[in-house]
């Protein structure tokens, strides 16, 4: 026998749609934990810092419409990273259930990509159910309607950030180092996103702006609060999205190199 | 073409200068169940995971039906199947959802997976559990699970890595049948194990590998049958109207014959020198008590002889040069070696 051996026409295509398939058929049936898990915290966080503190006076009336861009933009890009790098880590170490995916008729690095591509897609859901609660909690916070479009466009971009950096964390973390992980790791994302503050708003405390700057989720506030709130001052959209761009290209690679190495020895 | 064909193959990991797979060169026909035989650390398991496109080689090609597993992968993962040792079925799935998306995954069409996904559920005794979640099974239903799963892309080969190590006697029984179904229907099989009774009663062939490289590939009997000096016939005979040494010297003389143990009708047992290493305690408390027994008995002669050939061939030679030397043979027995004495031959016995 010299003729080739048949292989089925699998596309390596539909194998992707497949993978893709069954990561959203799983989230499907736990709706509600998923949930759970992204709106309880920035809800508090809204809560307290938007309204509780604003209605005692601490801060400044107006603070709600800059908070919430930020933890709208918060919430897509740190739930996209854990969504990401969570269960690559139990996987990886644990219930290696990812063999049977890296198994699959596709190119390894596209489990990667689908990975990547999944975690971007549960932060954009949490950053979208962030947005009709703002409004349920936070007084007189209007988002004009011309800039709802480039707001989901910039949304998902920061979430797709977040899951390249999910990825290159995942992949490189030790399941051990869980721990360690949130305090060392997620703890500085959250608080040097300016999130809770418009960067430019830094001058006077310049070291702290120039550590905020290296965050890509700073990228992500600021080019919200460009068109949601621009009346403050903020860095130029082109200058974000650039710097999005690029972040996710590089940790996208990054992530892929670091998917590899685990799956194949 | 070759069903798998693995050619000087060589992984070092980074971790360990020792190559864990050091120039090993195989192959399986298609529709044989081929085993891989070695200790715990031997390198079958990096063997497999360079076949399943897992492990990437440090040198040396692996190839299934043709197919070169590392310039394409994509294509030799449609090829074949792999059950793993540890359990990695998908926990998030039921047990009939993880056969589903196995196959969607690997294109095969909405209809038909589901109607083999039922068909091979019925056939491994899993259908009344088929809505099940994974985390209720237990580990032979996992294995179990896992076989049935990898079935569903119809592939031409399949790697089980170590497929009974930690089952019960029924469930590995169960696998055993699975395995010989799955040669009846041509399915090419390469299993890892340690498990000497397993390679023989199910395999075609064995290679047996220690540090990485192939010591020994052939049938099982005719691994037994390479051991030197390995099948022993003993008889005792009647020596009233003969003598000892030309009845030993006859049966030295016969071909194939490679030594003659004059053992009994003299007092004591054998000498411990006389017997090759490596028996097992039984077979010398058998010889001892043996002799023990036939040098209480006047006029007999026990005699063992050692030979390389099969016990069936040479015996009709001894029955014939006793009955020349007017023999009456009173008992006989016949000693081949196992596969553990084949393994341990070649593998020697200190511990991993």
């Amino acid at each position: 026998m010299t003729t080739a051996v048949d292989t089925r026409p699998s596309t390596p295509l539909r194998t992707f749609g497949s993978v893709l398939w069954r990561d959203v058929f799983v989230t499907g049936r736990d709706l509600l934990p998923f949930l759970a898990q992204v709106i309880v915290q920035p809800f508090f966080t809204l809560f307290i810092f938007g309204k509780v503190l604003t209605s005692l006076g601490y801060v400044g009336g107006n603070y709600a419409a800059i908070l919430l861009p930020g933890i709208v933009a918060l919430n897509g890009f740190l739930g996209a990273l854990q969504n990401t790098t969570m269960p690559l880590i139990l996987d990886f170490s644990w219930t290696r259930e990812i063999e049977d995916r890296l198994l699959a008729p596709i190119p390894i690095a596209w489990v990667a990509v689908e990975k990547m591509l999944f975690g971007a897609l549960r932060g954009f859901v949490a950053a979208l159910v962030m947005i009709p609660i703002g409004f349920l909690i936070l007084d007189d916070v209007h988002w004009p309607a011309a800039a709802w479009l480039p707001v989901l466009l910039i949304v998902i971009l920061g979430a797709l950030v977040g899951a390249a950096i999910g990825m290159t964390i995942g992949t490189s973390v030790q399941p051990r180092q869980i721990n360690i992980l949130f305090a060392v790791i997620l703890m500085p994302l959250m608080f040097t996103g300016s999130t809770q503050f418009p960067w430019m708003g830094l001058a006077h405390l310049r070291w702290f702006q120039v550590i905020c700057a290296l965050n890509p989720l700073t990228y992500v506030s600021e080019a919200m609060r460009a068109e949601l709130v621009p009346q403050v001052p903020h860095i130029a959209v082109w200058i974000c999205l650039l710097v999005l761009v690029a972040a996710c290209g590089l940790f996208g690679t990054l992530g892929i190199r670091g998917f590899l190495r685990r799956a194949l020895d | 073409m070759k069903a798998v064909e693995v050619t000087d193959l060589v992984k070092v990991y980074k971790k360990n200068p020792k190559p864990a797979v050091d120039g090993l060169s195989f192959t399986a026909e298609p529709g044989e169940v081929f085993g891989l035989l070695g200790p715990n650390g031997a390198g079958k398991t990096s063997t497999i995971g360079v076949l399943t496109t897992r492990v990437l080689p440090t040198s040396g090609t692996a190839r299934v039906y043709g197919v070169d597993v590392l310039r394409e992968s994509r294509r030799a993962r449609q090829l074949l199947a792999v059950v793993p040792q540890r359990n990695n079925l998908d926990r998030s799935l039921s047990i009939r959802q993880n056969l589903l998306f196995h196959a969607a995954y690997h294109g095969v069409p909405r209809a038909e997976r589901t109607a083999r996904a039922d068909e091979i559920l019925t056939r491994m005794g899993l259908a009344d559990r088929a809505k099940d979640r994974i985390e209720m099974v237990s580990g032979g239903q996992a294995q179990r699970i896992m076989i049935a799963r990898a079935l569903m892309h119809r592939p031409r080969v399949m790697f089980l890595d170590e497929p009974s190590t930690g089952l019960d006697p029924q469930a590995r029984l169960f696998v055993h049948d699975r395995i010989r179904d799955l040669r009846a229907e041509g399915v090419t099989v390469v299993l890892t194990t340690h498990d000497m009774d397993e390679a023989g009663k199910l395999c075609d062939r064995i290679g047996i590998v220690d540090h990485g490289k192939l010591l020994a590939l052939d049938t099982p009997a005719a691994l037994t049958r390479g051991l030197p000096g390995s099948t022993t016939v003993s008889v005792t005979v009647n020596l009233v109207a003969s003598d000892a040494e030309v009845v030993e010297k006859a049966l030295a003389g016969i071909e194939g014959v490679e030594r003659v143990e004059k053992i009994a009708a003299a007092a004591g047992g054998p000498p411990p020198g006389a017997l090759p290493a490596g028996l097992p305690p039984a077979a010398l408390a058998a010889i001892a008590a043996k002799a023990a027994e036939s040098a209480g008995a006047a006029g007999t002669g026990q005699f063992r002889l050692y030979t390389g050939l099969d016990a069936a061939v040479i015996l009709p030679a001894v029955l014939r040069v006793l009955g020349d030397s007017a023999c009456e043979v009173t008992d006989l027995s016949i000693g081949t070696p196992s596969l553990e004495d084949v393994f341990i031959h070649l593998t020697g016995r200190e511990l991993r």
